[in-house]
This record gives structure tokens, C-alpha cells and sequence, in this order.
């Protein structure tokens, strides 16, 4: 069977909780089948709203949402057949681990056999078999997590919606869940639709990242591309470190632009999302992509000097005063230990006007 | 498991558990301390009250101490024939320092509860015995009044000498001990109390019933709605709290008079003709009304507190698991309630069923209860020790609905807020 292209689909969807603001405006998202797409971004950028519409707990003010190619927005919650992970777990905490699992099976009148084998592949699935009579407060934070997430998949939905599942964990789980989670969506190939406001859960889980701000998503496409090719001076900020340089365009050539920056030097950037000359741009530059006393020829070569070195275990940071910024960031793995970087050192820094990303200003 | 534990030492070689329990011992005093008062307020004002009202309603020693030759020697006699020469003589005595002392009216009424026609011959006694010869005393009794040679009335001496007695709590069920000394239930036409018994534990029971039916939805609204809103509603709830239960109960009688605003307003729509206006008040509906009314918020708290602990997402994930709302709510919502509906129905089952001032106001006749017959008892008849037996009957009756709860639902879920 053809894979479905258009397994979720947000059609022109506005939401209101007011009737002033808008916290959703006119989106549009397709999510295809078998798909782990999260939702990012900053609290309060509708993302969470999105899924409580897609999960049937809120209605959409204007437009349609598809599952499957039908209209959901008269189909209630509990018919929609749509598993959910909440924040906080949601366990029942009056039933057993078993109870829990079974309240989906049961209420579809699921066989008491087949019930039991279906309860025993989903605990087996996060591990957790022999757990099945202790109740959701004798567990630890990860296992009540792990316990939702079996619950959402008991009664084989075609969609999961996961908000904010690994929220309250702390970090060491939080990265070894966000693994199983992945390895478990691989393996049983469900759709999972995941909300969360951290950056790297989404950039190690998804397949496509949609990432959210003002009620829109700025950029949906997969994390590589999310991250080394932003399409605005949100998402640049928003996902991983970034230096900024602000300025306006003076020329512009197929690929390459210069930009005049406000201390009067130019640069040769991409130009992304700027049209024509004289427009406003912000400049976004990934530290990784510029290198101290770069052996190849590089197209934009600069001295900075050095303000502040920070090491971080695998790397140091070193923040440079550079074209009338003394916040740009580089990042130098340990292994170089060649480079002469003191506090005060005049250095040489170049990149590629390739990675030099002119975007919409800021 | 290994369940063998090594005792661990502290360095100074004590036991841990000594050591611990030595460092907590002073907080452990100076937490006492500071309940003392509270201790020793509720013994004074709680427990030696009941004390007291345990022992008064029992006391029988009104006789026993105005008889004390009497009984003494009465002690020897089988109670089947007349007593010998020496009781009467005894009693003559005993009746004689009693005459002296102008209380032989006490022991006259107290005799006459237990055998009928026993005033008016003491009285005549009183008349005649100062004509008395010295000697033969049982003869000279007899020619007194015929009664005295009646074995029963010697009986029903007998009957009064021990100190302690449970007639007060026979009576407060409609029994009683007769002649021959057997429990036995008083004629049917005048079975009172174990009818108003029967009919606090209903009305407690459905006012009950009826606090929880009705408490439960306002609740649960108080709960789920956005704070700006459940303060007005929680306000709403709490604002006949805060006036005179005198004045509402007062207010109800207003609404529920016969020319009262609701029979107005039943006529007005036409659902009930004019000269044939329902009477709701002063009889049991009344009492129903007003009390469900009063009662009301001491259901609607402890379901709120509980309500406000239950996470509305448990609703979602039941919902989103495939569960229809009602199904959602019934298997999820209401046994997380639990505790609040136990603690709600307790509180109100308990208060309802010692309820005095608005039973009193709008029951009327057929809708008082138990303990508007105490308070008659403690006003009226002033048997102080009646009304101490059926205090008491009522106080083991609501100790008993909270054994029977603690038993089936467990006293330690019980969530006040």
C-alpha cells in the first residue's frame, strides 16, 4: 500500500482561545505516514494547542484537520483512536500497571486473551514485564513514563501524540528515553506526533522537525536541514548557537551577496531570504563553521581578538571581538591543542561565505 | 531477602536505634508540650461531659439512699410472699426520717413510675402512721391500705435498690422492665421513640443522599472552572456559612409557609390550585428542604478538595484512550473521589443526625428528631437522665457509623482538604 503523504493534515487551521489573539494563525502542516514529527518551539507558540486539536480536547476556530484523509473535527476525542503521552504521565493512579494498560482494550471490548498478550508485547516493548500489579506510585518517574508511553501504543494507534513526554525526567533518562522512544517508533512504525521545547529531543528523535513561533510554523524539514540551513533568523536562533552580524545588503550576484555591517566592514554572505539590494539582513554563522588560521582559502577572513575562553570537557569556547561584535562565538575541539589562544591573542578567523546565511532581519 | 540486620553502632558503641531515639526524645516532649493545653481542654470539655452523661444516665441511687434499712433488709427476702415483720419495720423507719426531712415526696413520684397507685398510698401512709403502736408494724401497714399487701408493690422496692440501671435506655427503645422483672416492649400504641429513632437515621440518611446528589456537580464545577469564576461560585457556597443557621432556617420557613413565596409561586405557574395550597413545612419536607440546604456545603468541600487534587488530564488520557465521557468518568474520575464523598457523607450523616434547631423550627410533628426529644426531655420533663441515655445511644450510634466506615472504606482516606 502506498504510504499516505497526507496522513495528518492541518488545513489553514486558526485557533483562539479569546477571540482577540490568535494563538494559531493559518496553519498548514502535512505529516506523512509512519512519520516522527515534533512540534518545537518556544512556550506559548501554539504547539501544544495544535495537538490538543489534533487529539480532539480543543476545536480548531477556523479551518480543518484530516486524519487519514477524513475531516475530524466532529469525530469526539475518544473515537479518533488516537494514542496520547501526556506531561505528566497520566497514569490512573487507582488502577495497577496491568489496569492501566488494559482500560483501552477493555472499553473496545477486547478479548480478556488476546488483551493479556497485547498488554504483555507493550510492556515487553518499553521493559518492563513483571511489573504489571504495582500501582503508578510505586514507580520511579522513568517507569511511569515508560508505562505511558505502552498505554498510547496498547491498543495499536495509528498515531501517537506525545506532549512534552520526557518533561520532568532529569537529564541522564531524559536522553536514554528519548532513544527508546525513537528505536520503539523504528520499530513498530507507528506516526508519532511529539511537542516538546527542547532542542536537541528534537533534533535526535524527529524525522522532520515543524518548529513553531507566533501561532506558525517557521520551518518544517528534517533536523540536518533544520539546523545547518535555516530559512529565518528565528530558526536560526532558536536551534543551536549562532553569531549574528547585522547589516544591509550591498550587492548581490547569483549565490553570494556583500554585506555592509553597521562598523563599516563587508562580508560575502548567502543570500537566503533577502531579495534585493539594500534590504536589512541578519547574518547567522554556526561557531563550528569558522576556523582559526584556516589552512584552505576561505572567503571571509577577518582578525578578532580574544575575550573570553571557556573550556567545556570535549571543547573550548572562545568569545571574539570580530567586526564590531564581541559576541561571536567559536568552538575548537581539545584535539587542537596547537593554537595559541589566550585571553587578549589577535587571531585570524575565516569561513565560507557558503555558510554565512543572509536571513530576514531580526 | 535477607531480612537478618546487623545492629549498627554509633561510634560511642550505642545502638543506632537508641542514639536516634535519645536526639528525637527532647522534640518529641516539646511537641507534646505544646498539645498539652489543647489535651487538657478537650478532657475537661469533652471527655469528662461524657463521662458524666454516662454515669447520670444510668444513676439509681435516689432510692437506694432514701430506703437504706429497707433494703438491707429486704436483702434475705425471696420476693415471693409478703417480706417479714423487719422490712416493714425497716421501712417504716426509713419512711419516717424521709417524712422528717419533707422528701418523701421524691421517693412517692419515683415508686409510682414503677408500680402504679404507689403515691396516693404513701401519702395515706404519712396520715395514718402517726397513729402507730409500737410493734407489729406489718399489720398496721396493711390496715393502711390494702395495696400493701399486695406482693408487687413490695416488688417494686425491691426493684429500685440497685444503684445503677438501664431503664433510662429501655425506655429510649420502648421497653421496659415489668413486674416480674422482664424486658419487655411497651404496648404498640405507645411506641414513640423507637419511631423517631427510625426516622433521624432516614432523614439522615437522605439528607445525606441528597447533600452528595446535588453537592457532587457543584463541586466538580467549583473544581474544573477557571479560578476568576470558582472564587464568585466558592463564595456563593460559602455565604450561608457565614450567617445565623437561626436566620436561614427562619428563611426557609418564609419560602415554605403555606402562603409562603414558593406556594405562591406553585400557584402562580398553575401546578397547584389556591385553596389547596401543599403543606412543606412543619412536618417532614420541611425538615428534608431545610436540611439538605444547611448541610449543604459541608458536602461540597471535602468533594472540592478532592475534586481540586484530580488532575483534569486523567479525563483526557480516559477520553483519549477510547473511553466515551461517561465511561471516562465513572471508572476513572469518581474512584479518585472517593475519599471526598466519604468524608463529605460522614461529616453530613453525622451532623444530620444530631440536628436540633431546624428540625425543631420547621419539623413540626412529623418531622422532628431524636434530639429534639432530648432537649423536650432536658427543657420540659427535666429527666436529665433520660436525655443523657438517649445522648448517649446517639453518640455510640455515630461511633458506630464510623467504625462501620473506617471498616469498609478506611478512615485513613477520609481527605478534608
Amino acid at each position: 500500500m502506498a504510504i499516505n503523504k497526507e496522513f495528518v493534515k492541518f488545513d489553514n487551521v486558526d485557533k483562539s482561545y479569546d477571540g482577540k489573539t490568535l494563538v494559531v494563525k493559518g496553519l498548514d502542516l502535512d505529516i506523512e505516514e509512519g512519520e516522527f514529527v515534533t512540534m518545537l518551539g518556544p512556550s506559548g507558540s501554539g504547539k501544544t494547542t495544535c495537538l490538543m486539536m489534533l487529539a480532539g480536547f480543543e476545536t480548531a476556530t477556523n479551518g480543518e484537520i484530516y486524519l487519514d484523509n477524513k475531516v475530524i473535527s466532529n469525530i469526539p476525542p475518544h473515537k479518533r483512536g488516537i494514542g496520547m503521552v501526556f506531561q505528566n504521565y497520566a497514569l490512573f493512579p487507582h488502577m495497577t500497571v496491568y489496569e492501566n494498560l488494559a482500560f483501552p482494550l477493555r472499553v473496545r471490548k477486547i478479548p480478556k486473551d488476546e488483551a493479556d498478550k497485547k498488554i504483555d508485547k507493550a510492556l515487553s516493548m518499553v521493559s518492563l514485564q513483571g511489573f504489571e500489579t504495582r500501582m503508578p506510585m510505586q514507580l520511579s518517574g522513568g517507569q511511569q513514563q515508560r508505562v505511558a508511553v505502552a498505554r498510547s501504543l496498547v491498543f495499536d494507534p495509528q498515531l501517537v501524540l506525545m506532549d512534552e513526554p520526557l518533561g520532568a525526567l532529569d537529564k541522564n533518562l531524559r536522553e536514554s528515553m528519548q532513544y527508546e522512544i525513537k528505536h520503539i517508533h523504528e520499530s513498530i512504525g507507528v506516526t508519532v506526533v511529539y511537542v516538546t521545547h527542547d532542542q536537541t529531543e528534537a533534533l535526535t528523535m524527529s524525522n522532520r522537525i515543524a518548529v513553531f513561533n507566533d501561532g506558525k510554523v517557521q520551518q518544517l524539514s528534517s533536523p540536518d536541514k533544520l539546523y545547518e540551513e535555516p530559512e529565518n533568523s528565528f530558526v536560526a536562533g532558536f536551534i543551536g548557537e549562532n553569531n549574528i552580524f547585522n547589516g544591509t545588503i550591498s550587492d548581490i550576484d547569483g549565490d553570494t551577496c556583500k554585506v555592509k555591517l553597521e562598523n563599516g566592514s563587508e562580508i560575502l554572505a548567502n543570500p537566503i531570504s533577502i531579495k534585493s539590494k539594500g534590504d536589512k539582513t541578519t547574518i547567522s554563522l554556526r561557531p563550528e563553521r569558522a576556523l582559526i588560521n584556516p589552512e584552505k582559502k576561505m572567503d571571509n577572513n577577518y582578525k578578532g581578538k580574544i575575550e573570553e575562553v571557556i573550556y567545556h570537557g570535549d571543547h573550548t569556547r572562545l568569545r571574539i571581538n570580530i567586526l564590531g561584535s564581541d559576541q561571536f562565538i567559536l568552538k575548537i575541539p581539545n584535539s587542537t591543542s596547537n593554537l595559541d589562544i589566550k585571553l587578549g591573542n589577535e587571531i585570524n578567523i575565516g569561513w565560507n561565505s557558503k555558510d554565512t546565511r543572509a536571513l530576514d532581519p531580526k | 531477602m535477607n531480612t537478618e540486620t546487623k545492629q549498627i553502632l554509633t561510634s560511642d558503641g550505642i545502638p543506632l536505634e537508641k542514639s536516634l531515639k535519645k536526639a528525637e526524645r527532647r522534640n518529641k516532649i516539646k511537641a507534646f508540650l505544646l498539645v498539652v493545653p489543647l489535651l487538657l481542654f478537650l478532657a475537661i470539655t469533652y471527655i469528662s461531659p461524657i463521662g458524666e452523661l454516662l454515669t447520670r444516665s444510668v444513676d439509681d441511687k435516689m432510692v437506694t439512699n432514701m430506703l437504706p434499712k429497707t433494703f438491707k433488709a429486704m436483702e434475705k427476702w425471696d420476693g415471693q410472699e409478703l417480706p417479714s415483720e423487719e422490712v416493714f419495720a425497716s421501712f417504716l423507719s426509713d419512711y419516717k426520717i424521709l417524712v422528717k426531712a419533707k422528701t418523701q415526696g421524691k421517693l412517692g413520684q419515683r415508686l409510682n413510675k414503677e408500680k402504679n397507685g404507689f403515691n396516693s398510698i404513701l401519702k395515706k401512709l404519712i396520715r395514718k402512721m402517726k397513729n402507730f403502736e409500737e410493734g407489729n408494724y406489718k399489720e398496721q401497714i396493711i390496715s393502711v391500705h390494702k395495696r400493701f399487701e399486695d406482693v408487687s408493690y413490695w416488688r417494686a422496692i425491691k426493684r429500685t435498690a440497685p444503684p445503677y440501671t438501664v431503664a433510662k435506655y429501655l425506655k429510649a427503645v420502648d421497653m421496659y422492665t415489668d413486674e416480674n422483672g422482664e424486658i419487655v416492649r411497651v404496648e404498640e400504641g405507645r411506641r414513640i421513640y423507637i419511631k423517631l429513632w427510625l426516622r433521624t437515621l432516614q432523614v439522615a440518611l437522605f439528607v445525606t443522599l441528597f447533600t452528595f446528589l446535588m453537592g457532587y456537580p457543584i463541586a466538580h464545577l467549583l473544581a474544573t472552572i477557571p479560578m476568576k469564576y470558582s472564587n464568585l461560585l466558592m463564595i456563593c457556597v460559602l455565604l450561608p456559612f457565614w450567617t445565623s443557621l437561626l436566620v436561614r432556617t427562619a428563611s426557609w420557613m418564609i419560602l415554605l409557609q403555606q402562603q409562603g413565596v414558593v406556594n405562591d409561586f406553585f400557584v402562580m405557574i398553575g401546578l397547584v390550585d389556591d385553596d389547596n395550597r401543599p403543606e412543606m413545612m412543619y412536618n417532614i419536607v420541611g425538615t428534608y428542604v431545610a436540611m439538605t440546604q444547611i448541610l449543604l456545603p459541608f458536602m461540597v468541600l471535602p468533594l472540592y478538595s478532592v475534586m481540586k487534587t484530580v488532575s483534569p488530564s486523567l479525563m483526557r488520557a480516559g477520553k483519549s484512550l477510547g473511553g466515551t465521557p461517561f465511561v471516562s468518568f465513572w471508572k476513572i474520575y469518581f474512584p479518585l473521589t472517593t475519599s471526598g464523598i466519604g468524608a463529605g457523607s460522614l461529616l453530613v450523616f453525622i451532623l444530620a443526625v444530631g440536628y436540633y434547631i431546624t428540625p425543631a423550627l420547621v419539623g413540626g410533628a412529623s418531622g422532628t428528631l431524636i434530639s429534639n426529644s432530648i432537649a423536650y426531655h432536658m427543657k420540659q420533663t427535666l429527666d436529665w437522665s433520660f436525655a443523657s441515655a438517649m445522648g448517649l445511644m446517639l453518640l455510640v450510634g455515630v461511633m458506630a457509623v464510623y467504625w462501620i466506615y473506617n471498616k469498609l472504606v478506611g478512615i485513613d482516606n477520609i481527605k478534608l482538604g
